[in-house]
């Protein structure tokens, strides 16, 4: 016996321990790999041993080795044998080598389920954390359902070691296993009260975490958690349990009045950053958590609290010297930013501060900032500010960020913020000079789009995309700013489009025909060959107006010289184009030889003007009548054909079998290439406006670049296009205009008053300059995309404009029109789906629409929502847009009309103000029936049945067409007519609920039969109240 | 796209077992890339592990060293520490407090050194184990259990105690 032990601590010996290994690793730097597997052999071979004490060494060693990557899953085994040795050193080791190794789906966790057990009731304390801790890694479901009592129990075990160990596994174990939750819940909040504040921080970690996934249940808890909160000065727990007030308090308003004290006090007193920030971050921002995704709203309008103080907070953390502390601020102010807007925007001049920072990270949160802050007033000096960051910027990376945000700013909201074009198309061609950029794609959209829709712009923006072409070779002169010469397809495109405003095109056309060009990507060239087409047809124009001939032809034969360049060109495109337009100035020119007048048929070919069209549009023309799309128009080939018949066939067998190779033709892979084809040309069309902004196009590179002989320039000094105007011209112009126009309006003002009351010169100080003063410099209209005639503004696609129940208009600032209807599936749910329009000339956002509910009619909220909470309009209105939402009412009793009060609250942008507009909903009883058909069998056996009660009404007054009558009884009220006879006709109709309403009306009354008189008197009452209208 | 597919099901997990924990994993890290400790509170195969590890070590070691402490990963908050020549980095929720996992991450760092005594990557290399027992009496399944230092380096040194005299005490009875 003794010998066997002294053997086995002599084996020991020669055995490597942890440390051995590790420095076995340290030394074998080179071949660490083959070192290693030497090293697990050797593990293998210690494992087979009957010494447990090897065993951990050798299971150690794997948990080490399994850190470094390699995969020690076959030794789970030997794992559960280590952990389920009796001595607290080698379970150690065994549980940690578990916790490390172990996930779901390894097997050999079936196996430990006893073990477990036992150490968790083991009278040591320390074999109990062990067990508690290693489960923590990898409890499963099972084992999760096996232990959950055991773990129980050890929620009151006499050592707050243990306590606090179990209280915390047991959130994993009700993640597993839900069904533990229920019993153990009472044990669970009977900790957060326990005397150890150790195992009470635990408990009230556990319930927080438990109620942000369900608040609603933990509601009852609040008044527990609030004596907790104003009593506890851990700011662990104090942080867990704002994050719980928060999840709280949008369900029990009422919660809200009472946290505004000792919130305010915290944030105010609290030296912790961490819990300043979570305050912050809770009252302001985080209502918005996975659970409530419908609530938009920030706590702190539950909460009354002023957003200027945790503005300020910010603030103080902004201005910190700790970028961690900086950057939470800016990171936090960004979701302020989005319900509070104005208090944020006073802050600019510290986020602008901020674009300094040498931090990167920090410089691109302020970068997000200031997009949301930029207003008409201050876009100008924030884009001028920016810009002169570009300059400074170090790496393409933060500088290609820097350019897509100024592009993003300026043109947010369809322009929204910009009153001076002509400054917008400077910023544009001055980040054209950007070295390196790859937004150059972007740029040029940029320019296309702002041409085409600013009509007013576009003869400046000729006149600087001529200067840009002149100087082309300043973009294109390094290869590394080839992403730049992008831009350049939107100046010849531009130019050529809009050649009338030119003021030389003659030069310009010559610019563009240089043989430089050749160099140029071939989409580029492609456009520059199009565009020279169109300028030549103006220069002719211009020309031939003159009475010297030879000018015209000797334009023509520029065209003639050049355009074979093109015609060479590798890139097909390029080719088609310039042989064409080649051919069609060949003949031109002989036209003129016989001085034959050309100019008025060749500016022919480019007349008409081209309007952007909106990306829906096609989806608002209107199907033409008898036009059924789904329907085949070649009857499909039956499947039963095989589809390898012998080919003779094809051409041999009768007519019918034509169709099918000419299907085959448009197979799925062929209409993939079709579409790729499509998108590809759209992309290249100018004229397509594309939903959403078109990827990074790569072009292939163009032949030989590197080998033109192109003028170096020295790009240390930076780059200036001459005679381009600066944009910082403008912003000093924009400033004098505006200056001027407030000048102008005060002497205009004082001139009224004057007029007005001659004897007082009283002097008004017309304040500082509000955004409703500042006016356009020259009227842009920004034209709209081009919808086809028919098309409704509405968003809503399937939308029919005669909807027959539009029944109330309120015309205040905005309008909307409703329309009930009653759901079939579920007879007590009616869906309203209401139309809002914005009238008015503001941006309308944050939108809520609230019912007061009645007994008998609520409004369907989402689940975890009072019942008093308003629903969010999920869209923003832009002025003179409309859009669609739809709200779910449940409905109890449907016998009876009903009126439903409600408001619909609304922030109007520009003066950030809550506005309020009150409307009633009128579920009338027709809106609770349902056009149902209805045979003249089934009619005749419901009256026969005896089950329907009668009534009827007499119509007055009525002098209309009988037809007119029922026509009018069906489109209003939802009837069909089962039957006519001359002047008499039944009808039929049915409630949601299964009523049947018939009618037998004739042309001065009506007789009706109902199962429901209560209903049918009703219904009675508003179909005469349909006719008495008219 | 099987890149795509690995981490779809790490989230999948993420928001199945773990979504409001404190942290999902944490890892010590040399400025050349050696991983040096590794605790996972979200049960993931190995090559997952793996795949993560690789790409955030790149990520926060690509960070210049005077930017903050926090980054945006994926679907997770990063909040790392640099520590002379280790890296301490702690992956979090959306909804959690980068400050408190900070702190988190100092404490346990305090932890180490007086464990250790002005503890160095070394002590960590070589008693790897040691620094996953102060860990795991720290933290328990991400959560912080104890909030008091004196608490931790109590029950450490008591487990160690029994670990030395208990192993002799066993030792004997196996006689």
């Amino acid at each position: 016996m003794a010998l066997k032990i002294v053997k086995g601590s002599i084996d020991r010996m020669f055995d490597k321990n942890l440390q051995d290994l590790v420095r076995g690793i340290r030394n074998h730097k080179e071949d660490e790999a083959k070192y290693i597997s030497t090293c697990i052999d050797e593990i293998k071979q210690e494992l087979k041993q009957d010494n447990i004490a090897v065993k951990a060494n050798a299971v150690c060693k794997l948990t080490y080795l399994q850190m470094l990557g390699y995969d020690v899953s076959w030794a789970a085994f030997n794992i559960v044998e280590v952990m389920s040795s009796s001595k607290f050193t080698y379970k150690r080791i065994g549980y940690l080598a578990a916790s490390q190794c172990f996930h779901e789906s390894t097997d050999v966790i079936m196996l430990t389920t006893n073990q477990i057990r036992k150490d968790l009731s083991s009278p040591n304390q320390y074999d109990t954390g062990v067990a508690l801790t290693g489960l923590s890694c990898f409890v499963t479901p099972d084992l999760a359902r096996d232990l959950a009592n055991d773990i129980m129990t050890l929620m009151s075990h006499t050592k707050p070691y243990i306590r606090k160990k179990a209280v915390l596994i047991m959130y994993k174990v009700f993640l597993k296993y839900p069904e533990s939750l229920r019993p153990a819940f009472p044990r669970l909040k009977e900790k957060l009260e326990d005397p150890d504040p150790g195992v009470q921080s635990a408990a009230v970690n556990v319930i927080c975490e438990l109620a942000r996934r369900n608040p609603k249940n933990y509601l009852s808890l609040a008044p527990l958690f609030f004596k907790l909160m104003t009593s506890s000065t851990n700011n662990w727990v104090l942080i867990k349990i704002i994050k719980l007030f928060g999840a709280l308090t949008p369900l029990e308003p009422r919660l809200g009045k009472k946290l505004i004290e000792p919130l305010t006090n915290l944030i105010h007193s609290t030296s912790a950053m961490s819990l300043l920030y979570e305050c912050v971050n809770t009252v302001y921002i985080d209502v918005n958590t996975p659970p409530l995704p419908s609530l938009s709203l920030s706590l702190c309008l539950y909460l009354s609290l002023p957003p200027q103080l945790c503005v300020q907070k910010l603030r103080i953390l902004i201005e910190d010297s700790d970028q961690n502390l900086k950057y939470l601020g800016l990171l936090a102010m960004s979701k302020i930013l989005k319900t509070h807007p104005k208090s944020v925007q006073s802050h600019k001049d510290l986020i602008l501060q901020c674009l300094d920072d040498k931090d990167e990270s920090i410089r691109l949160r302020a970068l997000d900032l200031l997009y949301g802050m930029v207003s008409k007033k201050n876009l100008m000096e924030i884009v001028k500010k920016l810009m002169l960051h570009v300059d400074k910027a170090e790496g393409t990376t933060y500088r290609d960020e820097l350019l897509t945000k100024i592009i993003d700013i300026c043109s947010q909201s369809n322009y929204q913020y910009i009153t001076n074009f002509e400054w917008y198309i400077s910023i544009l061609v001055e980040l054209t000079r950007l070295e390196g950029t790859r937004h150059g794609h972007l740029i040029a959209s940029q320019m296309l789009d702002v041409a085409i829709r600013v009509k007013a712009i576009r003869g400046f923006a000729v006149a600087q995309m001529a200067t840009l072409l002149d100087n082309a070779h300043l973009l294109t002169g390094n290869m590394q700013r080839m992403g730049i010469c992008e831009v350049l397809y939107a100046a010849a495109w531009i130019c050529g489009e809009f050649s009338e405003h030119l003021e030389n095109p003659m030069q310009t056309l010559e610019a563009m025909l240089r043989p430089k060009v050749a160099t140029l990507p071939g989409h580029i060239q492609a456009v520059y060959v199009q565009n020279a087409a169109k300028l030549f047809a103006t220069v002719l124009k211009s020309q031939e107006g003159n009475t010297d001939s030879t000018a015209a032809q000797e334009t023509s034969q520029l065209m003639i010289d050049r355009l074979p360049l093109f015609v060479q060109s590798a890139n097909l495109e390029v080719q088609e184009r310039a042989s064409c337009i080649l051919q069609l100035v060949k003949y031109i020119q002989k036209l003129q030889q016989k001085d034959v007048e050309v100019a008025e048929e060749v500016s022919a070919l480019f007349a008409g003007e081209l309007n952007p069209v909106a990306p829906k549009a096609q989806k608002k023309v209107p199907v033409p009548e008898g036009l059924d799309l789904d329907s085949w128009i070649n009857e499909p080939p039956s499947e039963s054909e095989s589809e390898d018949e012998q080919p003779k066939a094809i051409f041999a067998k009768e007519e019918p079998k034509h169709s099918r190779p000419r299907r085959e033709e448009v197979d799925e892979k062929e209409l993939a290439k079709r579409r790729e084809a499509r998108k590809q040309e759209q992309a290249n069309n100018p004229f397509y406006i594309k939903a959403s902004p078109s990827s990074q196009k790569v072009y292939q590179e163009a032949p030989g670049v590197e080998h033109i002989p192109v003028v170096q320039i020295d790009l240390s000094v930076p780059l200036k296009v001459p005679g381009l105007p600066m944009s910082d011209q403008y912003v000093k112009l924009e400033e004098e205009r505006r200056q001027k126009e407030r000048a102008e309006k005060k002497k205009k003002e004082k001139k009224k008053r004057k007029e007005k009351r001659s004897g007082r010169g009283k002097k008004h100080d017309s304040g500082p300059e509000s955004e409703e003063d500042i006016t356009p410099a020259h009227q842009v209209d920004i034209v709209t995309e081009e919808m086809p005639e028919n098309a409704l503004p509405s968003d809503d696609d399937d939308k029919d404009p005669n909807d027959p129940h539009k029944i109330l208009i309120l015309h205040i600032v905005k309008t909307f029109v409703y329309d009930i209807q009653g759901n079939l599936q579920d007879g007590s749910q009616v869906v309203v789906s209401v139309i809002f329009e914005n009238k008015c000339d503001s941006f309308l956002k944050s939108m809520e629409f609230n019912v007061l509910d009645s007994l008998n009619s609520k409004l369907q909220r989402p689940e975890g929502s009072g019942p008093h909470d308003g629903l969010t309009v999920p869209f923003q209105l832009p002025p003179g847009v409309s859009n669609e939402a739809r709200f779910v009412f449940t409905v109890q009793s449907i016998i009876m009309p009903q009126k439903l009060k409600g408001t619909l609250t609304f922030i109007v942008k520009d003066s950030s103000t809550h506005e309020k507009l009150d409307f009633k909903l009128h579920f009338t009883c027709t809106s609770y029936l349902i056009t149902t058909p209805c045979y003249s069998d089934a009619f005749a056996k419901l009256l026969e049945s005896g089950d329907l009660k009668c009534s009827s009404v007499r119509l007055e007054g009525v002098n209309m067409p009988f037809h007119h009558l029922l026509a009018r009884i069906c489109f209003h009220h939802h009837f069909s007519v089962v039957e006519r006879i001359d002047s008499c006709a039944s009808m039929y109709s049915r409630s949601i609920q299964g009523h049947h309403v018939c009618l037998l009306v004739k042309t001065v009354s009506i007789d009706a039969k109902c199962d429901e008189p209560t209903l049918l008197g009703n219904v009675l009452d508003e179909i005469k109240q349909t006719f008495s209208q008219c | 796209m099987s890149s795509y597919n690995a981490f779809s099901l790490f989230l999948r997990m993420l928001s199945a077992t773990h979504s409001f924990l404190s942290s999902s994993f944490m890892l010590l890290f040399s400025r050349q890339g050696k991983l040096r400790l590794q605790k996972w509170y979200v049960p993931l195969c190995d090559k997952e592990k793996k795949k993560i590890t690789r790409e955030l070590v790149q990520t926060v070691l690509a960070r210049k060293p005077k930017m903050c402490s926090f980054l945006e990963w994926r679907d997770l908050k990063i909040v790392y520490k640099r520590y002379a020549s280790l890296y301490f980095c702690c992956a979090i929720e959306d909804q959690d407090n980068e400050l408190i996992t900070l702190e988190i991450i100092h404490r346990y760092v305090e932890l180490l050194d007086k464990y250790f005594g002005s503890v160095c990557e070394l002590d960590i290399i070589f008693n790897f184990e040691k620094a996953y027992f102060i860990l795991d009496e720290f933290l328990l399944g991400g959560e912080a259990q104890e909030t008091s230092k004196k608490n931790v380096l109590k029950a450490i040194e008591q487990a160690d105690l029994l670990q030395e005299s208990g192993g002799i005490d066993e030792e004997e009875l196996e006689e």
